[in-house]
């Protein structure tokens, strides 16, 4: 598996299906072909649209695979015939996709890493919507909970994240012409999803993910000259404390808002550049089967989960955060006290009572508005 | 970013708005790329959609062109009608100058501009190209253009921070903002470096600019969407955006709680708001330290506002809502929350926070 050189990945980042992240991969990968590079298309999704179709032509396609599942079959990438034929780039649609169960990988992602670290590059699409930390912003602002996600740390590993721009007027012509989907489930698609205020607002967070992206890689790049200062107001802040970096931490719990807890304190640590830490405070057995999906996830965006043994939770979460130089807990918000016994403190009294030095942040749960 | 982030409609910004529609009823359509240096492919997209726009029926026609025309560029040129500039020379210089009278003669339903920054030669109808397209637009015509984000004037100071130099025609922010449509054309700076023969631009610079573009669009689109759910009539609670809240009180942390307000704004790009509830007479120690933190708050460029109200909760969580906050960040007083009958402020206010986050910041004399 040791390649000499690790692929490059290039991301064409959109909103909505339909505003061209496929088109202008292709434009990509031919002229890539016009200059002799070795390209070929390892998964395109045509949508049946003509426009897109016909810049596949002279391409070269490497043949899905079929797979049986619960009686249907289904058509996936064949990552092992990529990798055998190992050209130099490859053209992957729809990053966030999910295998079918009998795939040796869960996610597209994996499979476009496991052609990454083969060495080939691979261009590839998604929208904004996937990323796992807007997951709850997404599901807030246009009541859809999207299943596919892609963790925040692999796109922000790609070489190159590119904005796909399209204005959502311009979109819902599209749609109007059936341009994007036929005529039955573009008029639905225009009555739910794509209203325009949900375009609108998922517009704005492609773009400022897209401007993020370009702000990280700024960051972790050399500066040129000590005299040019960084962008306007993304420099850093004249009297910011240097030295002392922040360091979050996430209280998990069994609770199904917990995931919302993770991602909205990973969100908040990966712009500060902070540290990430979460812990559970186990006081027995119960409730550990949601606990430990809650730590898995948590992992899975590279979050340091650990579980500490305890009785008096509120201490156990304190001492941990002292011991840790933690500079901000996040928790979410405790279950009020039972009637008879009113002045019975939560777990966040507690906590922000012995806690006096470090912040706390209350995650609010954010229903949606019925 | 100064005039476009508040969101509280006002009288003037309602009367704005209602004159703006009435214009925009009698006005052609704009639609702008905006793009973050050239050779991103502005030209080339909007004449693309020249293109195919020409092919859908309408009638479209070129009333500029700029600079090295490439043969793709080239290529959608000669399906489209032309209506050639003008060139007219002063003080030994030739300008290349929009024919306003021969579009105005010819009315197309659509006009192609590229370059939309360029200077008139002296005695010119208008002194500046943007103008020409308001006339256009004033006429009925609509308008496609292009510009770069070093023309934008509101922008330059940054500009010029990055670039080292500052162009000298400029377009106002406002014509970006009263456009029907913008479309943010983006590529990695890597592909711009590519095309260039020999001269190897700085691709740090590329990516301050094209952040700067970035960030721009989104503040424009984040304007739009106000404006769209003020004029239909929506309370959205929740936005694109992060807005911080600060709330001061004369005993809290303030500086502690404004210095990470001010770095979350930054690094969100995000708005930084900071609040007063104004409930009763201060005693003299108290006002001198609340206009202490209310000159911190405008020195750190904070949104500041005092409210007026009864209940200190209700105040905070109804301005926090029309403002679609979605961090508050509080000081926590010394007392200890046990044994008491009524509920603080602060647990009354964690409980009732549906929409936002409550950060809580340690009192002074805690560490």
């Amino acid at each position: 598996m040791s390649a000499e050189r690790r692929g490059r990945l290039k991301i064409y980042l959109g909103y909505a299906a339909g505003v061209g992240k496929t088109y202008r991969a292709l434009e990509d990968a031919q002229a890539l072909q016009q200059q002799g590079v070795d390209i070929v298309i390892g998964y395109f999704e045509p949508h049946g649209r003509q426009d897109t179709i016909a810049k596949t032509e002279g391409l070269e396609s490497i043949p899905r695979r079929t797979l049986a599942y619960a009686g249907s079959q289904f058509q996936e990438m064949d990552t092992a015939a990529i990798l055998e034929r190992k050209p130099a780039v490859a053209l992957v649609d729809e990053f966030a996709h999910t295998n079918v169960p009998g795939c040796e990988r869960v996610k597209r992602w994996e499979d476009v890493a496991a052609l990454l670290e083969a060495g080939i590059d691979v261009i590839t699409t998604m929208n904004v919507q996937h990323l796992e930390s807007l997951n709850d912003q997404v599901w807030h602002v246009t009541g859809v909970r999207v299943r596919e996600t892609v963790p925040d740390w692999v796109v922000d590993e790609a070489d190159e994240v590119v904005l796909v721009d399209l204005p959502p007027d311009a979109l819902r012509n599209r749609l109007e012409r059936g341009v994007v989907y036929g005529t039955e489930k573009a008029r639905r698609a225009m009555e739910n999803f794509f209203v325009e205020t949900n375009l609108t607002a998922l517009r704005e967070m492609a773009i400022r993910h897209t401007a993020h992206e370009v702000e990280e890689k700024l960051a972790a790049a050399p500066a040129l000259a000590p005299s040019t200062p960084a962008a306007g107001e993304s420099s850093p802040p004249a009297g910011e404390p240097p030295g002392r970096k922040e360091r979050i931490l996430i209280c998990l719990t069994g609770s199904p808002s917990s995931a919302m807890l993770i991602r909205r304190g990973k969100r908040v640590a990966d712009y500060l550049q902070a540290d990430c830490l979460a812990i559970h405070v186990a006081r027995n057995g119960a409730g550990r089967e949601d606990v430990e999906r809650h730590m898995s996830f948590a992992r899975n965006l590279r979050i340091d989960a650990r579980i500490v043994e305890g009785e008096d939770i509120p201490r156990a979460i304190v001492e941990f955060a002292h011991r840790e130089r933690v500079t901000q807990i996040f928790m979410g918000r405790s279950t009020p006290p039972p009637w008879w016994k009113p002045f019975q403190e939560t777990v966040v009294q507690q906590v922000v009572r012995h806690a006096l030095d470090v912040q706390i942040t209350i995650v609010a749960e954010r229903r949606r508005p019925a | 970013m100064p005039g476009i982030t508040e969101h509280r409609p006002n009288p003037e910004d309602l009367l704005r708005r209602i004159q703006a529609d009435e214009r925009r009823e009698r006005r052609g359509r704009l639609k702008v790329f905006l793009g973050y240096a050239s050779r991103v492919g502005k030209s080339y997209r909007m004449f693309d959609e020249g293109r195919r726009r020409k092919a859908r029926g309408q009638d479209v026609v070129v009333g500029a062109v700029q600079g090295e025309i490439t043969p793709d560029i080239q290529d959608i040129l000669s399906s489209l009608e032309m209506v050639p500039m003008l060139v007219e020379k002063h003080g030994g210089a030739a300008y290349q100058v929009i024919d306003l009278a021969a579009l105005f003669r010819r009315h197309p339903a659509v006009c192609l501009i590229d370059g939309l920054a360029y200077f008139n030669p002296p005695g010119s109808r208008n002194p500046e190209r943007w103008q020409d397209v308001e006339e256009l637009l004033d006429r009925g015509i609509g308008v496609i253009t292009a510009v770069n984000v070093q023309h934008i004037r509101e922008k330059q100071d940054e500009v010029e921070k990055i670039a080292g130099k500052r162009p000298s025609v400029s377009v106002p922010q406002a014509f970006l903002l009263e456009a029907e449509e913008i479309e943010v054309v983006d590529a990695p700076p890597e592909a711009l470096i590519d095309r260039t023969d020999g001269v190897a631009p700085d691709s740090r610079r590329l990516g301050e600019l094209r952040e700067l573009a970035l960030l721009l669009a989104a503040d424009v689109v984040d304007r739009q969407l106000q404006d769209y759910l003020d004029s239909h009539g929506i309370a959205a609670r929740w936005g694109a955006q992060e807005r911080i809240l600060v709330c001061l009180t004369p005993r809290s942390n303030a500086a502690a709680m404004l210095k990470s307000g001010l770095r979350n704004k930054r690094r969100f790009h995000g708005a930084l708001l900071a609040v007063y509830v104004d409930q009763h007479p201060l005693a003299a120690e108290d006002r001198r330290r609340l206009d202490e933190h209310l000159a911190l708050a405008r020195q750190m460029e904070a949104e500041i506002h005092t409210l007026q109200g009864d209940d200190f909760v209700d105040t905070i969580l109804g301005f926090a809502r029309e403002q679609r906050i979605t961090q508050l960040f509080l000081g926590h007083s010394n007392r200890p929350w046990t044994f008491r009958l009524n509920r603080n402020p602060i647990e009354r206010l964690i409980d009732a926070a549906e929409d936002f986050d409550i950060r809580l910041f340690p009192h002074p004399e805690a560490r």
